[in-house]
């Protein structure tokens, strides 16, 4: 019986190998095969420009401008960073740069200074258990999530989104944002457990009430 | 050394993140999981964010407007397509501009390096061992230049003499049969003076001998 190709069943080995060639040829002058470079990541570079935009025009607007940047600097990018991290870096980039052009941050600013040295306290201590992936499925559940993530003050919302939707790690996030290290784990901290208080009362709510759970039971 | 007094509830929820991060030192870390395993209301908070970690952090959380990629895929291809006409556009004005610059240090070139008349034919080849202060015989009429005395000189009304420079940068071309000692060409090289001088050289050698 002939020994398994293990390379070749790694998906993830697979699609970095294939990234890296798509890279290179693009970078040799293949200029047709960048969307495709870049298909994987669309999702991802949308949501980053929302997440600091928080308008979808804007958002989609940056997310295409990141791209083009992207297309026009691919020669520079070297193969030691993650190609999704400098293309979501480059994305930020573009946000921030805009944001800071059209000026509709002044009045969050004010906000931004309260609350981030002091400790913030759950709230909400129902008894949690795990809830299943297969909710995300109802558009109703994406809506209801995505409304608490809104809800967040804008320097708590970004940090979350890069490190837990866009997966930046710490530093990468500091960097991307121009914050120190201690600043993103601050707000990291701040912002999950808001959405977890959110989520919560979510359940309290009835988001969930046609989840797959016991019938009959509340899941806490 | 962690002191377990200081890991209450407060202590676990301030740092609940670093801890799902893996960014808490191993003595902090067991501290917290006596802890929690005890306590419903860290567990909870443990789940909830545990929870709040893995459903945002799903793909399917990143809606985007109906026809994002369509719109991102098109804005891509007609930028690849006007980044490729801008190399085409340059190259297509980088081939001709290349040759003209080309072309233009060739001739420069050797207008610096050879005298370059216009020769009085063009299938005639310049003499590159005659010496330059030579004086030599030129007529009006006439394409080629002769040593004094060559007997096929026609028009010999009209002869005036100079120096082998000057009859070259006048565009004359050397008589093969006075100066052959000075040219590269074998007595097979007559085509090489081409027809006209070969005209020239037997219309000479007629008139001559019809004086």
């Amino acid at each position: 019986m002939a020994e398994p190709n293990v390379i070749l069943n790694n998906p993830a080995q697979e699609g970095t190998t294939r990234e890296q060639d798509l890279i290179a040829r693009v970078q040799r002058g293949q200029n047709e095969l960048f969307y495709e470079l870049v298909r994987p990541y669309e999702r991802r570079v949308y949501a980053a420009a929302l997440a600091i935009l928080r308008n979808e025009t804007d958002a989609e607007d940056v997310a295409q401008e990141a791209m083009l940047k992207a297309f026009a600097n691919i020669r520079q990018f070297r193969a030691e960073a993650r190609f999704s991290t400098w293309l979501i870096q480059i994305t930020v980039n573009e946000a921030l740069m805009r944001r800071r052009r059209e000026r509709t941050v002044v009045m969050e600013a004010i906000d931004d200074r309260r609350d981030e040295e002091s400790d913030y306290a759950p709230r909400d201590f129902a008894d949690w258990r795990e809830i299943p992936s297969e909710s995300l499925e109802r558009k109703e559940v994406r809506q209801r999530l995505a409304e608490a993530l809104a809800t967040l003050d804008r320097k708590y919302r970004e940090v979350f989104v890069l490190r837990d939707m866009e997966q930046l790690n710490i530093q990468e996030t500091a960097e991307a944002l121009g914050i120190s290290v201690a600043s993103v784990k601050t707000r990291l901290l701040r912002a999950r457990l808001m959405l977890r208080d959110l989520l919560a009362a979510g359940w309290e709510q009835g988001w969930f009430s046609r989840l797959p759970f016991e019938k009959g039971s509340k899941p806490w | 050394m962690v002191n377990r007094e200081a890991v209450n509830c407060e202590r676990v929820w301030h740092e609940i993140s670093n801890y799902l991060e893996g960014d808490v030192e191993p003595a902090l870390r067991s501290a917290m999981d006596e802890h929690i395993h005890t306590c419903k209301r860290c567990t909870s908070v443990l789940e909830g964010t545990r929870n709040v970690i893995r459903l945002y952090g799903d793909e399917r959380m990143m809606e985007v407007p109906a026809g994002y990629g369509r719109r991102l895929e098109k804005r891509l291809a007609q930028n690849a397509r006007a980044s490729s006409s801008r190399w085409s556009s340059w190259s297509a004005w980088l081939v001709p501009v290349a040759a003209v610059a080309l072309i233009a240090g060739g001739l420069r070139l050797a207008n610096s390096l050879t005298v370059a008349p216009p020769l009085k034919s063009e299938h005639a080849q310049q003499a590159h061992d005659i010496p330059l202060d030579m004086l030599v015989v030129v007529s009006a009429d006439a394409k080629l230049f002769h040593a004094p005395g060559c007997d096929v000189i026609h028009n010999k009304d009209r002869e005036r003499t100079l120096t082998a420079k000057e009859a070259m940068r006048e565009g004359y071309v050397p008589c093969l049969r006075c100066l052959r000692k000075y040219l590269n060409v074998a007595v097979a090289g007559h085509a090489a003076l081409g027809a006209e001088a070969q005209a020239d050289m037997a219309d000479g050698e007629l008139r001559g001998k019809g004086h």
